[in-house]
Order: structure tokens, then sequence, then C-alpha cells
């Protein structure tokens, strides 16, 4: 919305710079988005004072001034304009003030000049030097008392406040509005515009009548009939006030209404009331195929859900968004049927988005939700300027059906309530002082209570809070006290599964991997050609078609960004996720998992200075997942048995814990890979957080290291070669004295039969208690091997 | 007379020469061995005159254990020399263990809720897929109501089945709603989450952002209690010095409302939205609204992320470009 100082000034005296009025006006509520000076910057062009006049030595027509512009030496220059006197206040522009060549009527930079021998340190300006009009005949004279060196924007030309308005404030759409906003920040009163005019004898109900067909869409609709209009331009200060606020001027008629609709926020519409069918009016909804041409002369298709101003016959205007054509204010007008309505707002937001871009002036202030009282008010002030500058004479009264009407409770606030909100306690005269300011009427209850109501331009005032807020805006936020909280710290809730994903985080951070978090839609293709969770909740109006799927895993966007940084990556790169992913139910919200996805690929051990290095294998992503296991307190258990297409066959295991599944883990398939533009191998260790919080461990407490010394034994051994070597192990650590054990080598070929495998473990020994002796250990690998024989049928290979 | 100088110093000069085990050992057998020089000295001491015997005796003595020490400190020093190794180009490339890192996002939002957690917050999650009664309608936002323009929303598609609306939360208020459904107060919590927006994206605006939502209600909580909390939170965040201001801001779910802004770098930049909790929201949650007030605030973690990163474009955080995330690593430990 814009706003012109000189406009707002016909309503509020201030006493501020713009700048101040600006940041009040923002921190009150009002945004403030940027100030607009009309006329240019004049930067360099400062208020001056002509202290003295001498003939130029060399020129008969040039005289020198003397002008004094604040600083402490005055200066110099050279003048040729007749009007020049002693003791004039003038516009001065220094040297480097952009200013309009008269002749050329382009911008140009003001130098230091010598004119006929005499050096001119500036210029005082014409108007047209400063782009106000053509006038060049005489320099400008300021009427101002502002002090010298007061930059000239301050003191000529306009200023227009750019305000961004919050949805609950329609009337920060209205120059009234914002004069209000000003008396209220500065201690000041509102000069309410004239709103009287001379009726005749006939009432209006003789002329016209308004029907209203759907009272929930139309609360309100007036009409006032004026006739005997002589259709013109509007006056010239009219016209100015409208074009510094960005509309332009059409006709006295209809720039009345758009004057109205700036200073009040209520739009209005003016018929030709000739051209109304049976001079009446209805609002309804559009009939089947019914049309309409716009002022703009845009031709409609109108819907069923459309509301529209029709006369006995058809539509005459799109309601509360723009007028028909051929109602249209012309010159041969002579009466005029003003409309002005309140229209809801989700109606004409419907339509607005159906037949406009960006919607209307209009449209813009409907959909704000306006009060259906302001109508009246603005309907008065428009009947009354549109006498005034197009002549006329208004039926008495108006038509006003009025279905809408509601009752407008008292909202009843107490001294309490704000000294409980805002913590500071204003007297009763500075409670007072501020709403009436605002124009909100109310009445001291004592002893403790104002009675306030809403006013007609504002439908924000409905509880005692709301008063609390204008006491506490206008005395401003930055005024009020400010207190460290109080009071005893409640007990959290501990969410178990968030506390998991967070030391998975820090687990695989301290692996090396980098986190990512990647946008959460992906395409249900991507989804079906990496996961058998491929069941998806669908978006209405995704961002991006392709990508219409709420995740329901995390590998598609997970090898899309491994992909995208292979290269950059230069060796190995390891990437993690932590996050959602939706599964739909049918008719309720999705069941949205946690999961852990890592991805690990390239170089396991990265080349330096020509050394060899290794790919990343399988066993480098299960030792991920074990050192996360042992980062968690879990440990995880493998199987070979897994169905998961996009994994690779043989080189892919299922992960659980005591027998619960959890993830996977392995080799993505490569065309999987290929697919999303992965080079080379990538392998996938992927946990659902869900399902591994249950499963952690509650204790938390650790043991402390054995005093006594290990015994440590080799233990080789021949199994068939299908034999899980995890499973041995696990044997073996089944031994009371093991402390743990390492496979170091596995061998098959020479001296070994055919379909066998050697298995070479180191055993280490170890007793909490007591230092083993060789008896003990000795005594343990036998039994150790009488079990490795009877279980796996096991040999022990001589060593 | 025997030259014991002179000996010593032949017997020194050969053992510097000595470079290895094998060479120790042979001037061991030369000087010390059982027919080494120095014991022929000492077994002839007793066929020397009588004045001699005990100066070249004492003397001899006193040199075989100087030679003793000698080879034993020279064995050290050639052990130290073996194990050291060779001299090295210390300008090759260091072999490095790779460096892990957490996203930005996760990091400005740990320190964003550990700031609160000192304050004593609760912090919970909700969940992104929302009914659109929590993200809208229970937080005073009718359908039709012009507050909805301030949120552009991407809504689930129509399964159906004939159950409510579903949106992608538009912002972590709705958790507000669901939190008072559960507890009771004093409640002081803050909900981390991500959110969605049906927005075009541009250098400062993103689709998907992440925010922390704040609610607090006791009795008796009051705008001062914001915003001392608010600028407690400020200051942990953005420095001691950091200047605030509170403007007055429109929610539909608070009353009155508020913005935070910071003087960041000479501008005044908006941090967060807040307000005294709207007393229907304390009513509709079976409280009363005269004895329990409270305020509530939401911020976007991004913002806070790109303010004090100098993150210049918001779409680098979740196009996870390594190069991007890399330059996290110079903040580890630090936030």
């Amino acid at each position: 919305m814009d706003v012109p100082l000189k406009w707002l000034a016909e309503y509020v005296d201030w006493d501020l710079s713009v700048e101040e009025l600006a940041h009040r006006l923002s921190m009150a509520g009002a945004e403030v988005e940027s100030i607009k000076r009309s006329g240019g910057d004049w930067e360099q062009v400062v208020v001056g004072r002509v202290a003295a006049v001498e003939q130029h030595p060399n020129a008969d027509r040039l005289r020198l001034a003397t002008v004094e512009y604040g600083a402490e030496e005055p200066l110099q220059v050279v003048c040729g304009a007749p009007n020049l006197a002693q003791g004039q206040t003038i516009a001065f522009a220094q040297v480097g003030a952009q200013l309009i060549d008269p002749n050329t009527r382009e911008l140009r930079k003001l130098r230091k000049g010598k004119i006929r021998g005499v050096t001119s340190l500036g210029m005082v300006c014409s108007e047209r030097e400063l782009g106000l009009s053509d006038e060049h005949e005489g320099i400008l004279e300021l009427d101002t008392d502002a002090a010298l060196g007061t930059p000239l924007a301050d003191v000529l030309g306009d200023v227009v406040l750019d305000i961004k308005p919050t949805p609950n404030r329609p009337d920060h759409f209205s120059i009234l509005g914002i004069a209000r906003e000003v008396a209220a920040l500065t201690n000041g009163a509102v000069r309410e515009p004239s709103a009287s005019y001379a009726e005749s004898e006939i009432p209006a109900e003789q002329r016209t009548s308004v029907e209203i067909e759907d009272a929930d869409g139309c609360p309100r609709y007036t009409a006032i009939v004026i006739d005997g209009v002589s259709v013109g331009p509007s006056p010239q200060w009219m016209q100015d006030a409208l074009s510094s606020a960005g509309m332009r001027p059409i006709n006295n008629i209809v720039d009345v209404t758009n004057y109205v609709m700036l200073e009040w926020g209520q739009p209005l519409h003016a018929f030709d009331y000739e051209i109304l069918r049976e001079g009446r009016i209805v609002v309804r909804r559009a009939r089947p195929a019914e049309r309409l041409e716009l002022l703009d002369g845009s031709e409609l298709e109108l819907e069923a859900d459309d509301l529209v101003i029709a006369d006995a016959e058809r539509a005459v205007a799109l309601a509360g968004i723009m007028g028909g054509a051929e109602s249209e204010i012309s010159d041969s007008t002579t009466t005029i049927l003003l409309e002005t309505a309140n229209f809801q707002e989700a109606s004409i937001r419907r339509s607005r988005a159906r037949h406009t871009e960006s919607g209307t002036e209009a449209s813009r202030r409907f959909e704000k939700s306006l009060n259906p009282e302001l109508a009246e008010l603005a309907a008065r002030r428009a009947a009354a300027l549109i006498i005034e500058t197009a002549g006329g004479s208004a039926f008495a009264g108006m038509v006003d059906t009025y279905p809408g009407k509601a009752h407008n409770p008292q909202v009843v606030v107490t001294q309490r309530r704000i000294e409980q909100i805002l913590c500071v306690q204003p007297s009763v005269a500075e409670a007072r002082g501020i709403l009436t300011a605002l124009g909100i009427s109310n009445r001291w209850l004592p002893p403790d209570r104002y009675a306030v109501s809403c006013p007609p331009w504002r439908s924000d005032i409905a509880v005692a809070d709301d008063v609390v807020e204008e006491i506490g805006r206008v005395l401003g936020y930055d005024n009020l006290p400010s207190e460290p909280l109080p009071g005893a710290v409640p007990d959290p809730d501990i969410d178990p599964e968030r506390v998991l994903g967070e030391r998975i985080r820090d687990v695989l951070t301290s692996l090396g991997l980098r986190e990512i978090i990647t946008y959460v839609t992906v395409g249900e293709d991507e989804l079906a050609s990496t996961t058998a969770n491929s069941d998806s909740v669908r978006l209405q109006n995704p961002m991006n078609a392709a990508r219409d799927r709420m995740r329901s895993s995390l590998r598609p966007m997970g090898l899309r960004t491994f992909a995208l940084n292979q290269r950059e990556a230069r060796g190995g790169l390891g990437l993690y996720e932590v996050g959602k992913t939706f599964k739909p139910n049918p008719g309720r919200q999705p069941t949205e998992e946690r999961m852990a996805l890592a991805l690990l690929g390239g170089e396991s051990v990265a080349s330096v200075h020509g050394e060899a290095s290794r790919s990343v294998d399988f066993y480098d992503a299960k030792g991920v997942l074990e050192q996360l296991g042992l980062g968690l307190g879990v440990e995880f258990g493998l199987s070979a048995e897994i169905e998961d297409a996009a994994l690779a066959r043989g080189q892919s295991a299922a992960v659980s814990v005591r027998g619960k599944p959890v993830g996977v883990l392995g080799k993505v398939s490569s065309g999987v890979a290929a697919e999303f533009g992965v080079e080379g191998h990538v392998f996938a260790l992927e946990l659902s957080i869900a399902k591994l919080a249950p499963l952690m461990r509650e204790d938390v407490t650790v043991s402390s290291p054995s005093v006594y010394p290990s015994a440590v034994e080799d233990l080789a051994l021949i199994v068939d070669s299908s034999t899980p070597a995890g499973d041995l192990a696990s044997a073996i650590a089944g031994n009371g004295l093991v402390e743990s054990v390492e496979l170091f080598d596995i061998y098959s070929g020479d001296q070994i039969p055919e379909g066998s495998k050697s298995l070479a473990f180191r055993v280490y020994y170890r007793s909490p208690d007591r230092t083993l002796t060789d008896r003990d250990v000795e005594k343990a690998r036998r039994g150790i091997v009488r079990r490795l024989e009877s279980q796996f049928g096991a040999v022990l290979r001589d060593s | 007379m025997v030259d014991l100088e002179a000996l010593e110093a032949e017997a020194r000069a050969s053992l510097a020469e000595a470079g290895d085990e094998a060479g120790l050992e042979s001037w061991r057998v030369e000087w010390l061995g059982r027919r080494g020089r120095l014991t022929a000295v000492l077994r002839g001491v007793r066929e020397l005159p009588a004045e001699e015997r005990p100066i070249i005796g004492a003397g001899a003595n006193r040199l075989k254990g100087a030679l003793e020490d000698a080879i034993t400190a020279r064995r050290s020093e050639l052990l130290a020399a073996a194990s050291d190794g060779p001299s090295l180009d210390v300008t090759l490339p260091g072999r490095r263990p790779p460096l892990g890192s957490l996203h930005p996002i996760t990091l400005t939002r740990r320190m964003m809720e550990r700031t609160f957690r000192d304050m004593g917050f609760d912090v919970v999650e909700g969940p992104d897929v929302e009914l659109e009664e929590y993200n809208f309608d229970r937080l005073r936002i009718p359908a039709g109501h012009p507050a909805r323009d301030m949120w552009d929303t991407i809504w689930v598609a129509d399964d159906g089945s004939g159950g409510p609306r579903q949106l992608l939360r538009t912002h972590t208020s709705p958790m507000q709603i669901r939190y008072l459904e559960r507890r009771q107060p004093p409640i002081r919590v803050i909900v981390p989450g991500t959110c969605y927006r049906y927005e075009a994206t541009d250098a400062t605006h993103e689709w998907m952002l992440t925010q922390i939502e704040g609610l607090v209600i006791d009795e008796d909580l009051s705008f001062a209690h914001l915003k001392g909390t608010l600028e407690a939170f400020v200051r942990r965040v953005f420095g001691a010095e950091i200047e605030t201001r509170f403007r007055c801001d429109y929610f539909p779910f608070v009353e009155p409302g508020a913005e935070l802004g910071v003087r960041w770098q000479g501008d005044w930049l908006e941090v967060l939205g807040c307000g005294m909790v709207h007393p229907e929201i304390i009513e509709d949650a079976g409280l009363d609204p005269e004895r329990f007030t409270g305020f509530a605030f939401g911020m976007g973690v991004e913002r806070v992320a790109m303010l004090r990163y100098g993150v210049r474009d918001i779409r680098h955080f979740y196009r996870n470009d390594i190069r991007f995330l890399r330059e996290f690593d110079q903040f580890r430990g630090s936030v």
C-alpha cells in the first residue's frame, strides 16, 4: 500500500522525520517496506538562504549570490535568474548534485565551474532543474522554516511509504487507517474527512432496489443513486493524490471511488444507472454459461461459484473484483448507482484466482475480510465527493440491504489483564488516549474495567487480549520490561527414537562419514527401483511433478547425492542420512518411520604418493556396522538370508539384533547404482531406528578391565568350505575363559582337502580373578576343539 | 710403562667406527675379550715393577669400566639410529583418516536446542504430514481466513478413503496443540522439525525448511518473560553484544504478536516470530486463560545458520554438495 505523506497529512499531523515516522509505524505493526521519494533523491540539494546579491563583474545579466546552506562558510554562485533576491530561502545544489539540464532535460551532474571568469560553487535551482515542473523563468523560492542545510527532499516533493499490511489489518490498506496509527503513536488526533452532502426529497428506494440472493457471499450491499452528474476530469488535487498513490486518474466519478477506496480501505463501484435493466441490483451466483465482459476488456465465462452483481437480466460486474464494461461510467453518463458493499473473503478469493492473475485493488482489500459496518461510512464520503466534483444531486438516503448485520459485542478489558500480559500498568488516561487515537471507542468502568468496541474499519478487536495488544504496541514492545522465566523446570518427555537418531549421527560422524539432509519427495519410479516399500504417500501439488511422492525409503535421494559428490570426493566417499520415511495409512496420517542410511564407496584406503589403494568392499561396510554396534552398545547379527532386489545377491545381508530384523547391509546392485549415476560400487547400510530403539540395552553398567594377564593361542581348523566363519568364532567365544577371538587367516589349496578350508583363529583367554595356568588353557582348548568337532566336523590342523 | 691414555684414545676411536652389532662385538673381543688388549694389560700388571703396579693396575681397572660404559652407550646410540629410520620428505602429503561431519543444519539445530535446554526446555518432535485441522483450524486459521495466505501449502492427494485432509506441515506450530493434549502446565518445550511451503525457491527461500517452535505456559507469564527468554536465546546464539528489537506482528494463534529482530552487520534482520499464546488456544486445551498464560515462538534454523556462517544462498543446504559440507569442518566443536 502506497501512502503518500502529503495525502496522509490531510488527516493527521506529526513532528517526526520521515525515517522516524516509518520506524515507529513499522515497530507498531504497519511495516514500512520502503520509503520512496517523488522528484528524485535530490542528493546534495539542501535548503539555503541568499545572504547577499552582487552584480557579476563581467556580465550584465548575471549576478553573484552568496548562499548560506548550513555549512560554516557560505558559498558564492553565479546566477542568471531575474527573481533572485537577498533573503530568499532557496534550493541550493552543491557540486556533485544530479540536476535536470534545462535544455536537454536529462540528468547531469553539477560541476564546479567558471562563468565569465567567476568561479561558481553550486547552483540556486529552478523547478525545472529539480524535475518539479517545467518552470524555468526564475529560481524556486521555498516556503519553509526548515533549518539551512536540511535536505530538500525533506521539505519538498512527496514521500511515499510502502506499507505491507498484516492479514488482520485491512485498515492498513487505507490512508486513514495509517493516519490513525500515526495519531496514536504521536499522541495526536485524526481529522475525519467530511461526508455530508445535500439529499433530495425523493428516497433512493424509489429509484432502485437491491436483492441479495446469497447472503453468505454478500453480507451487505448499499446503493446510492445520484442524478445530474457531469462526467469529466477530476480536480487536480484528486488526480495528484491518486497519482502519488500509484493509481491512474480516469474521470471524476471513477476517481472518487478510487480515492475513497484508498482513503477508507473500502472498495466502491459506480454503475451507469441508465444501463441497468429495471434500474435494480441483484447479487447472486453466476448462471450456467453466463458471460461478462470486464472493464479491462477481458471476456469471462463465469462459473456457478462466481458471485456477480447483476441487474434484472444479466451480470454487470464480477463482485468485489471488477466492474463490467457495459455499465461503465462514460462521458454521457448522467445518473450513477454507487455500490458500496461487503463480500465474503473466501468467495472473492476463489473468483479472483479463477479469473485474474494477481487480483485488483478491490479484491486485495475484500480478501482481507472487511467489516460490513465500513460500507456506509465510505458510501457517504464518496457521495459527498461526487457531488462536490461532478455535481448532481443524490436521492435521499441509500438502499441498504444488510442480511449479515452482526451484533458487535463490547470487549471488556481489565486493568489486571493489561498488567498480567504486558507487565506494565498504563494509567487510565494513557490507555484511553491510545484507544481513542486509534478510533476505538471506549468507556472506563471503575474500578478496573474498560468497555471497548471494534470500530467499523477493523474486525480484529474481539477479545480482551486484542485490546491489550493495541496498548502494548503503541507503548512500544521495546519499552516493555524483560524478565527471565520463573518457576520450576518441567520434567522432559524422552523420545527414545529421537535420542537414538542423534547417537547414530554421532557415531557415524566419528567413523568419518558425512551427514546429508535431502528433500523428502521422490519419484514413484525412483522408489520402485530401489525398495520393496514403494507404497508411498502422493502429494496433490508437489514442487516438482516428477517427484510427487513422500519418500518411503532414503535410498533414492541418498544414491543421487552420492553420485553428485563422487567426482569431488576424490578417493573414498562415505555419506549418511538420518531421516523419516512415510508409509501411507488409508484415511489416516502416514506412519513416519525414522531410518538411517549410510553409503560407502570409492577407495577404502586412500592412495598417497603412489602407495597402493584399495576399493571399499563389503567388509568395510560391515566394519562400519560393527563399530556402530560398539558405539551404541548393541550386537548386530548378520544373515545371508535376505530378499532385497536393490542389493547384490551374495554380497548383502539382513541385519538383526537378538533375532529381530532391524535393517540391511550390502552392495547396491550395479544396475540400481548405474541408474542413479553412481560410478563403481556403492555399499549401503540401512537401519530402522524405529525398530532398533526398543532393542537398545537399558542397563548402562560398564565392566572393569581384568588385572590378570591374558594367554594367547592360535587355533587352525579345517572345516567344510561352506561353514560360516562367524559360527565357529561364536562357538569358540562361548567358552567361559575366552575373552575374545579373532579370525586371522583363511586358506584353501595345498594340503587342504578339496571342498574344505582352513580357518586360523587367535584366541585370548583371560580370567577376571586369577592368572591362568598352562593347564587351564589346555583344558579350555580341548573343550573348544571337542565342541567344534562335534558341531562343525572341524579337524584341528597340526601346527 | 704402558700408556693408558693412548690406549683409551685408540679404543674410543675404534668404537666410534663400529656401525652395527657385529662391529661392536668384534671391538669388545679386541679390547675387553679374554684375549683382549686391555685384558692383556690387566693380566700383565703383576709382572710390572712394584712401584708401577698400583698405578697401572688402578688405571687399567678404571679404563675397563669406562670402556664397558662406552660400548653400552654406543649400543644405545646405534639402536636409536636404526629405529628412527631414514630421513623423510616432510612436505609430502599425509595419509588423512576420513573426517566425518554433521550437516550444517544439524550443527545449528543442536546448538539452538542446547541453548534452550540450558534454559530448562524439553525437546519433542511431531509428524511432518499433518492434519489440516492441526496445522490450521485449531491454530485459529479456518479455511477462507485471510491468514491462510501466509502459508502456501503442499497438500497430500486425496486417497479416496474419505479421511480428513492432510498436508505437509507449513510450520511446527501444530505441535503446540498436540503437546497441550498430553501435558499440563508448567510447559516449557521446543519442537524442531521440517516444514514445507509451496513456494518458489531463490537465494533466500527454500520450499523445505527446518523450524524450531517453542511453547511456554505457566501461571501468570507475561510478555516480559517472552522478551527475557528470547533475548537470552539470541545473546547466546549471536553474542552478548547483540542488539535486539521486538516489532508488532501478526500470527493468528498469538495475541499480542511480535517479531524479534537483531542488528546484524548493521542491518535489522528478523529472526523469529513470537507472541503470547492466544487465550482461546489455552481455553481449548482445557485451561483457565485467566490463570494460565504463556508465549510461543517459531524460527527458521536455516536463517540462523545463514547468519552465523555467512551462507548467502539457502539452497546450498539441501543440495548436499560435499564442497559445501566440508566448509563446516572448521567449526567442529565450536558450536
